[in-house]
C-alpha cells in the first residue's frame, strides 16, 4: 500500500521551512537516519525555494508538495503553476542562475540531484513546473551515516 | 542576548542563525554588508555554532561576501561547522575560497584574538 500526503501553500519564503519540516515529519515513522532527514530537508528546501523565487512575480501563487511512500521508497513532488522554465537542461547546470542579483548560487538542482536518488523536472512555459524526486530510505549504512 | 554581528580587530564575526535558507539569508547579507562598510573590517568569519540547516541560499551568502572582500585581500572563514554544513561547503566548491577551520580551531587561532 502507498502512504501519501499532500500540502498546498502560498509561494512565500516563510513557507520554505514549513515545507521541508513537513516532508521530514512524514517519513519519521520509518526511523530514518539523521543524514536521510537532512537530505530530504535540503532537497525540499531547494525545490520550494525555486518555486518561491522563480515561478511567480509579486502576485504570488500556490505551491503543492506531495509525498508518497511505498515501502521505504519515498517520492516527493513539488509543483507550481507559475511561469515555467524555458530550458530545463540549462537550468539544471550547476552554477547557472537567472537571479545573480539575488546572490542565488545556481546550486539548487545540483543539491537535489546529490541528496536524492532520482530527480526529474517537467516544465511547460507559462503553465508551471513539477519537480519529482525519489529516495530509497534505509540504504545508508549507520556507520557511514554517523560519520 | 549578545549581538550576532561583531567587529573584533579586523574581523567581522557573524554568528549565524539555526537555519540558513532563502527566508533568512536576505537579512544576513544585508546586515553583513552594512558592517563591511566599517573600514576596520578586512575579513569575515562565519560562525556556524548554532546552525543546523543550510541550503544553497547560504552558499550564495558566503560567496557573495567573498566577492565583496576578496578584491581587497580579505578572507572568509567558516568556524564550528558540523559535518552536514561541511558537506554543503565541500559540494558547492566553497571550500576552495573559504577557510574552513577545524572544530577545535587548531589550524589558526588568530580569528579569536580579543574574545
Amino acid at each position: 500500500m502507498t502512504n501519501h500526503m499532500n500540502v498546498e501553500f502560498e509561494a512565500l519564503p516563510e513557507n520554505e521551512g514549513f515545507a521541508r519540516v513537513a516532508a521530514a515529519a512524514f517519513v519519521t515513522y520509518l526511523n530514518p537516519t539523521m543524514e536521510e532527514i537532512s537530505d530530504i530537508k535540503t532537497a525540499v528546501s531547494e525545490a520550494v525555494t525555486n518555486a518561491v523565487i522563480h515561478a511567480y512575480g509579486e502576485a504570488g501563487g500556490r505551491v503543492v508538495l506531495r509525498a508518497f511512500l511505498e515501502g521505504t521508497l519515498l517520492r516527493l513532488e513539488v509543483e507550481d503553476f507559475g511561469r515555467g522554465i524555458e530550458d530545463v537542461e540549462k537550468a539544471m547546470e550547476p552554477l547557472f542562475t537567472t537571479r545573480p542579483d539575488l546572490e542565488r548560487s545556481g546550486m539548487g538542482f545540483a543539491f537535489m540531484e546529490a541528496f536524492m536518488d532520482g530527480l526529474e523536472v517537467e516544465s511547460v512555459p507559462g503553465k508551471g513546473t513539477k519537480v519529482t524526486m525519489e529516495k530509497k530510505l534505509g540504504s545508508t549504512p549507520w556507520v557511514e551515516a554517523e560519520e | 542576548m549578545e549581538d550576532a554581528y561583531r567587529i573584533i580587530d579586523c574581523y567581522l564575526m557573524i554568528r549565524l542563525p539555526e537555519e540558513i535558507d532563502h527566508a533568512s539569508c536576505t537579512e544576513i547579507s544585508r546586515r553583513a554588508d552594512h558592517m563591511l562598510l566599517d573600514n576596520r573590517v578586512s575579513h569575515v568569519v562565519f560562525d556556524f555554532s548554532d546552525t543546523r540547516f543550510m541550503d544553497s541560499s547560504g552558499v550564495g551568502v558566503l560567496a557573495g561576501r567573498y566577492k565583496k572582500i576578496s578584491c581587497f585581500g580579505g578572507k572568509v572563514y567558516a568556524i564550528h561547522a558540523d559535518s552536514r554544513i561541511r558537506k554543503i561547503l565541500r559540494m558547492s566548491g566553497l571550500e576552495k575560497i573559504v577557510e574552513i577551520m577545524d572544530q577545535e580551531g587548531q589550524d589558526d587561532k588568530s580569528y579569536e584574538r580579543g574574545i
